[in-house]
């Protein structure tokens, strides 16, 4: 047995190898399976709570404030701070990782959409108002699918990062694939273990990017001949 | 032992021990990690982005480059890049700390300062160029002090920015106030609770200081019929950023 204490000079150390992914396959199929299902249910989450939160500001004017500004404080909070407040309470868990990603998603989601939702044009506003729209008709008819870009910009930006911050879940061990990063570090800083989940975790932010993308030009289809 | 189960009352007994904030490795050492590591990678960011920012500006190019910096760090977890960069030549300690944290300023930096020298009134340049001005002497004489809000602003950002994500480095032992909150985790919960609060309360509390300091700072050297108009700037400038 022999042991390599240099591990920089040694070519068994490369940055990608198909060797490790091939043997690790189910190692890492779990972590990106985790890590996939965590960011999709935060966002969701997130989503469900922002969205009414964001008409409840956009209805009643003197809330946007406060409730901008506590988004604001709440986002300059370090994740791992957040983490340390919510963990003696909630355990070492799935909800622990899941609440703290939820709150950074539903900040980004709520500023986005209260911006979507005051580019609504008056004019238009008053237009529906003209042909008897009540309140509940004209948010759901009128304001909330021209406010869908704004929408959407919120969800991207909240899927995006919220794929980078599952892996600050590795302080409790359940860091999706920020674990196998993590764990490559603790192996003897093993490259391809790292590299696997770095690669992975961005490729994840760009698959789910791009189908939010390809969603937003679904459901808008009004937009499609300006932007292209 | 009958020591106060609730983390909360933990949390308050732990910061009430002095021998927590002396120590070696108590709160005192751990901040003066965590603010020179920060100070050392806004003030990196600063010397990259600033120069690059206000030159991309100027010529009126690049706006796709800084979108796409900014997209292309929020994509990339933090946690990964503290642990790639001391794999390469720089090796282990603090210079990959912080260079990584730097890499995280750079986004709000170069995005403010890009921003700053394109809201210049185009008449205002092009009465500079007719009073016989280089693009250099435009540059420096009259796009500069007038992007100053938007710098501040982004510098403001950016500093926040990296404060909290210096909390991360523990992961790397890059030392800062992120190690209290891990080595209590590593003390399990039932032990470490009242760390684990108090090392949370620590650095959050560290982020909205430096939040709350740049803003009276900001306050105070801005000139009191300017405030209104600055204000303004700066929150254009906060869109900017967050729309990108």
């Amino acid at each position: 047995m022999s042991f390599r204490l240099s591990y920089r000079a040694d070519p068994g150390n490369p940055w990608f190898s198909w060797q490790y992914v091939r043997d690790n396959s189910d190692t890492v199929l779990d972590a990106l399976r985790e890590h996939a299902t965590l960011t999709l249910r935060a966002v969701l989450i997130a989503a469900l709570i922002a969205v009414p939160l964001a008409v409840l500001a956009y209805w009643f004017r003197p809330l946007t404030g406060p409730i901008l500004a506590l988004t604001g404080v709440l986002y300059t909070v370090p994740s791992l701070a957040l983490f340390a407040f919510v963990a003696p309470y909630l355990g070492i868990g799935v909800a622990t990782v899941l609440s703290v990603v939820v709150l950074y998603a539903l900040l980004v989601i709520v500023r986005n959409t209260v911006a979507g939702l005051n580019q609504v044009p008056a004019e238009v506003r008053e237009a529906a108002e003209g042909m008897g729209y009540g309140r509940w008709g004209r948010l759901v008819r009128i304001e909330l699918p021209l406010a869908l870009p704004g929408i959407l910009t919120g969800l991207r930006l909240a899927t995006v990062s919220t794929v980078a911050l599952v892996t600050v879940g590795v302080v409790i061990g359940r860091g999706g694939l920020g674990q196998i990063i993590f764990a490559g570090f603790q192996n003897n800083l093993y490259k391809a273990q790292i590299m696997t989940g770095t690669l992975l975790c961005v490729l994840l932010a760009l698959v789910l990017d791009l189908l939010l993308v390809g969603a937003g030009r679904l459901l808008t289809p009004w937009l499609r001949g300006r932007t292209g | 032992m009958s020591a106060a189960t609730n983390p909360v009352s933990q949390a308050v007994v732990w910061l009430n021990d002095p021998l927590n904030w002396t120590n070696p490795g108590g709160i005192l050492d751990r901040l003066g990690e965590h603010v020179s590591m920060s100070a050392a990678a806004v003030l990196l960011g600063c010397l990259v982005a600033w120069p690059l920012g206000l030159w991309l500006g100027h010529i009126g190019r690049g706006g796709g480059l800084v979108v796409l910096v900014s997209n292309l760090t929020l994509a990339v977890p933090t946690l990964a890049l503290l642990t790639i960069l001391p794999l390469t030549f720089l090796g282990f300690g603090r210079p990959a700390v912080v260079l990584a944290l730097a890499v995280f300023a750079v986004p709000p930096l170069l995005a403010n300062a890009y921003t700053g020298v394109r809201q210049v009134d185009p008449q205002t340049r092009e009465a500079a160029r007719g009073m016989g001005m280089t693009g250099v002497q435009v540059l420096r004489r009259v796009e500069l002090p007038l992007a100053v809000p938007y710098l501040a602003a982004g510098f403001r950002t950016a500093a926040v920015q990296v404060v909290a994500t210096a909390a991360l480095a523990t992961f790397v032992n890059g030392g800062g106030l992120g190690e209290i909150i891990r080595f209590g985790f590593g003390l399990s919960i039932a032990v470490g609770g009242g760390q684990i609060l108090a090392g949370g309360l620590l650095v959050a509390g560290l982020a909205v200081s430096v939040e709350l300091l740049f803003a009276l700072v900001e306050r105070l050297v801005t000139p009191r019929p300017l405030r209104r108009a600055r204000r303004r700037a700066g929150r254009r400038a906060a869109d900017a950023v967050a729309g990108s």
